[in-house]
Formats: C-alpha cells, sequence, structure tokens
C-alpha cells in the first residue's frame, strides 16, 4: 500500500495546480523512500531516467523554423486561406483533419504532425478562422477553439496509431504474450485496433457536428 | 554511426542559444532553465547519474521560483499580414517540408543502417528536417540573424516548464516501477471482481487499464500489470477470450486514458503553453467526453467480439 503515497501526491499536487515539477520531485522522493531506497540512490535513479528520456524534448529543434515562418505571417496566410473558403465550417474543418491524421497515422506516419510542427503554426489558427471568419469572437471562445483543435490530434493519433503493425505498442503486446507462450502476428493485434478507430471517427466526429449546430444556433 | 549524438547536440546549441539570448536580456531564470537543458543535452552522458539527479534538482527550483512571459513580438501584426499577403502560399512550403523530410530520411536512414542507427532514425530525420527547412526558409525570406534565435526562444518561452514535464514523468515512472506500484495497483483491482462473471472482469480490465494509464501517464507501463492480473487468468484463460483482441482493447482502453491525465505531458500539458490557454486542463476537458464515451464504445466491442 505504501507504494500508492508517491501517487496520492501526485493527484493532490496536480488538483491544487502546485508547480508540476516540484510535484513530481517530491512524489518521486516519496515513492523512493517508500521502497526503502536511499536518497542518493532516489537521487541517481531519477537523474538516469531523465537522461535516458531526452528523446521526447528534441522535437523543440522545429521551434526557430515555426517561429520564422510566423513572424513572416504563416498563421495570417492559413486564416486567410480558411476564411476564402465558404461552407468550411469549424467541425468539418477538424473532422477532415482527423481523418488525414488518422489514415497517415494507420500507415506509421506518427511524427508527419504535432502540437508543435502542426497544431500551433496551421491547425489552431484555421480552426479559428472557420470558427469566426469575421473575426469577433471573444478571446475565452478562441481559446476553447484551439484547445479543440488540441485535442483533436491527440485523438486521431492515439486512434490511428495502434492500426499500424510495427508501432511500439503492438510490438510491446507481441513480447509480453509471447512471454506467456501466446503466438500472435502483429497483423492480429492492429486488426482489432480498426473497430475502435472507426468507433473514434464517429464520437469525435459526431461531437465536431454536435459543435458546428451548437454554433449556428447562438448566432 | 550517427545515433542520439547529432540530434542531441544540435538541440544542445539550439537551447544555449536560447539560454545567451535570454541571459542578455537579463531574463535570468528564463536564461537558466534553457541553460540547464543545454548542459543536459550536450553534456548529459558525462555528468554521471547523481549529476543529473542535481541537474533536474536545479531545473526544479528555477521552475518553482519561475520562468517569465515570452518576450513581446518585435514584429508587428500588420507586418505579418504584410508578409502573409507578400509570400502567400509560400510560407506552406518549409512547414510542410519538415514531415516530408522527417518521413524520407527515415526510411533513407533505416536503408543506410551503417551509417545511421535505425532505432534513431526518426529523431535523426526530424533533426535533418528542421535543419534543412529552416534553411530553405532563411533563402526565402531573407530575416537578420538573429531572428530564427529570436523567434524560437519566445515559443520556448511560452511552452515553459511544461517543456521538462514529459521527461521528469517518465523519470518517475522509473521510480514507480521500482516501488511495484503498478503490481500493488493491480492486485487492488484484481481483487474488485466477483467470482466468474464476465462483464464485472472486462469493467475491471478495462477500467484498470484506463486508471492506472492515468496515474502513470502512459498505457505501457500500465498494459503488463493489467494483463498479467486480469487479462490473462481471467478473460483469456477462464473466459476463452481471443488473445489479440484483449490485449489490443486493453492498450486502446489505456489511450482512452491518456486522454485524460496531465501526467501525459507531451499530448495533454504541452500544447496549452504552446497555443497561449489560460486553463491548464483546457485540452483535457476538450478531450474528456470523446475519451469517456470511446471507452465504453471498447468495453461493447470487447464482450461482444472477443468471447465466441
Amino acid at each position: 500500500m505504501i507504494a500508492l503515497a508517491g501517487l496520492a501526491v501526485i493527484l493532490i499536487g496536480f488538483l491544487l495546480r502546485l508547480q508540476p515539477l516540484l510535484v513530481v520531485a517530491v512524489a518521486a522522493a516519496i515513492t523512493g523512500l517508500a521502497a526503502g531506497m536511499a536518497p542518493i540512490a532516489i537521487l541517481a535513479a531519477f537523474g538516469k531516467a531523465f537522461n535516458g528520456n531526452r528523446f521526447v524534448t528534441v522535437v523543440y529543434v522545429v521551434l526557430p523554423l515555426i517561429g520564422l515562418l510566423e513572424r513572416n505571417g504563416l498563421q495570417e496566410r492559413a486564416r486567410a486561406l480558411v476564411a476564402g473558403m465558404r461552407g468550411l465550417s469549424l467541425g468539418r474543418l477538424l473532422a477532415g483533419y482527423m481523418l488525414l491524421r488518422q489514415l497517415s497515422a494507420g500507415l506509421g506516419l506518427v511524427s508527419i504532425a504535432g502540437h508543435p510542427q502542426t497544431v500551433r503554426p496551421l491547425v489552431a489558427p484555421m480552426a479559428e478562422a472557420a470558427a469566426d471568419p469575421a473575426g469577433t469572437m471573444i478571446e475565452p471562445e478562441r481559446e476553447k477553439v484551439r484547445a479543440l483543435a488540441a485535442a483533436t490530434d491527440n485523438i486521431a493519433l492515439f486512434f490511428g496509431e495502434d492500426v499500424f503493425i510495427a508501432i511500439g505498442s503492438i510490438l510491446l503486446m507481441k513480447g509480453f504474450l509471447e512471454q506467456y507462450g501466446i503466438q500472435l502476428e502483429p497483423l492480429a493485434l492492429s486488426v482489432w485496433a480498426i473497430p475502435s478507430a472507426i468507433c473514434a471517427f464517429l464520437i469525435h466526429g459526431g461531437r465536431l457536428m454536435l459543435i458546428d449546430r451548437q454554433r449556428r444556433r447562438a448566432r | 554511426m550517427i545515433s542520439t549524438g547529432f540530434p542531441y547536440t544540435v538541440a544542445g546549441m539550439m537551447f544555449a542559444g536560447f539560454a545567451a539570448w535570454s541571459l542578455a536580456r537579463r531574463r535570468w531564470p528564463n536564461g537558466a532553465m534553457w541553460a540547464l537543458l543545454a548542459l543536459s543535452f550536450l553534456a548529459g552522458d558525462r555528468i554521471g547519474d547523481v549529476g543529473n539527479g542535481v541537474l533536474v534538482l536545479a531545473l526544479v527550483a528555477v521552475a518553482t521560483i519561475g520562468i517569465r512571459r515570452p518576450a513581446p513580438s518585435v514584429v508587428t501584426p500588420e507586418q505579418k499580414l504584410a508578409g502573409a499577403a507578400r509570400y502567400g502560399n509560400r510560407l506552406f512550403v518549409p512547414a510542410l517540408a519538415v514531415p516530408a523530410i522527417t518521413i524520407g530520411g527515415t526510411f533513407l536512414f533505416k536503408a543506410m543502417h551503417s551509417l545511421v542507427d535505425p532505432k534513431q532514425a526518426t529523431l535523426v530525420a526530424l533533426t535533418v528536417a528542421a535543419i534543412t527547412a529552416l534553411g530553405l526558409a532563411a533563402w526565402f525570406f531573407r530575416p537578420p540573424v538573429i531572428a530564427p534565435l529570436e523567434e524560437g526562444v519566445r515559443l520556448m518561452d511560452s511552452v515553459g516548464w511544461a517543456a521538462v514535464l514529459p521527461q521528469m514523468l517518465a523519470a518517475l515512472g522509473a521510480l514507480f516501477a521500482a516501488a511495484g506500484l503498478g503490481e500493488t495497483m493491480g492486485g487492488l483491482l484484481g481483487g474488485l471482481i466477483p467470482g466468474d462473471n464476465l462483464i464485472a472482469a472486462v469493467i475491471v480490465y478495462m477500467g484498470g487499464m484506463a486508471l492506472l494509464t492515468m496515474a502513470m501517464g502512459n498505457a505501457f507501463a500500465a498494459f503488463p500489470v493489467m494483463t498479467a492480473a486480469v487479462g490473462l487468468p481471467l478473460l483469456i484463460h477462464a473466459h476463452h477470450g481471443h488473445p489479440a483482441a484483449v490485449a489490443a482493447l486493453g492498450m486502446l482502453a489505456g489511450f482512452c486514458g491518456t486522454l485524460l491525465t496531465p501526467m501525459a505531458a507531451n499530448f495533454n500539458i504541452v500544447p496549452v503553453g504552446l497555443l497561449n490557454l489560460s486553463d491548464r486542463y483546457a485540452v483535457i476537458r476538450a478531450q474528456a467526453p470523446t475519451a469517456i464515451l470511446l471507452w465504453i464504445a471498447n468495453i461493447f466491442i470487447l464482450y461482444w467480439m472477443a468471447f465466441r
């Protein structure tokens, strides 16, 4: 039970919106102490794992490029492109993006898009322009539109990538089941991701259409 | 052989540039944070495990003191509109070159396995793509030399401490594993199932995958625990469920959990900074209805299709 102490720290810290890095460090210390590790061993284990996971932070090397493009009007151009398309509602735009993202992720092309590369410079400003061609929306509403763009990218990625046979999660499942004497082809696992991928598109696409309808009524 | 050394050196030099820019403008906490990340990328393999631990503590201290909001842009909205009018759709070319070169490079580098480590092909390709596209953009726009650094650091400042959170959480996951957190929770959840009730076992398995993923921030950590505790003994062996379906749908139930937790920081917290959202949990809120409905849909798919 004592192993859950670190988890409790995370839960309380995140609920109270304390500084997350501090919360994680305290949770790590408590988890390590509960497991009977010496403080210096906890520090070393944490430092080693931090160093071993630097690859997740490499993606920011695209930021100087994105910043330079935005300085020269990328977001404005993306907005103008969408504003010029009549009948392209917020819901239809994001549903279209979702379909593209799911299909490309299903083919294994997961790093084709992401929050720094595509959502911030392209999808979010396009979504804002589709939601509000006249530019009269108040900022809290704009924030909701941008959050929805980020959410759509995440959902499409998660429920597209498992259809691809060589993605990490499929290989993990195959390897784990092999330890218990169950031999499976990656394809046998990935076909089971297809019904869920379709459900994801129907559920999230349905929500997007509902949002469109609510916005039309409110006008 | 080209492996992580090349992307890490590029990232380290970029963060060193961000640090120098910030320190020169007396933005001390921001300068300190990016300098520490530069140190991590450039020298992380040479300062030892305890050294890295101390580096993390320093990052936590800087984040707790608080880093500053991005500096205001030097370019006016009118200038940006003028740029959009002047360059038109050419603006999209470098932006789309990044995914194109990343994909092409990944396939190419995987074929050149004597030159590039195939396991790191995507990371190397992404770095090459970022540099090539930046060169392309510099050729199109002829910006001042400082511009990419200046604009890059503004975006980096808007991500702020959230940039470090995914690595911190991955490290926390390592300690959770050492303390046996997954096994403890798996045992607790497994004890909830009454007798040989199939629907109860399915709900506990899928619910456990989602909850454990929310707690640990990633479904990969939850999968072995829940499959060993409930999936294999009950769903596959006792109820003769299709092993591929039980595994795949369990993993997808975990992905529903990923959509609901701040522990999956690179998906749910990093965009909050990148998109200037004032609510830290705005992305999670936008995902929650889809995630919950999809989790229920996955339960039905498993229950109806895997046990026949």
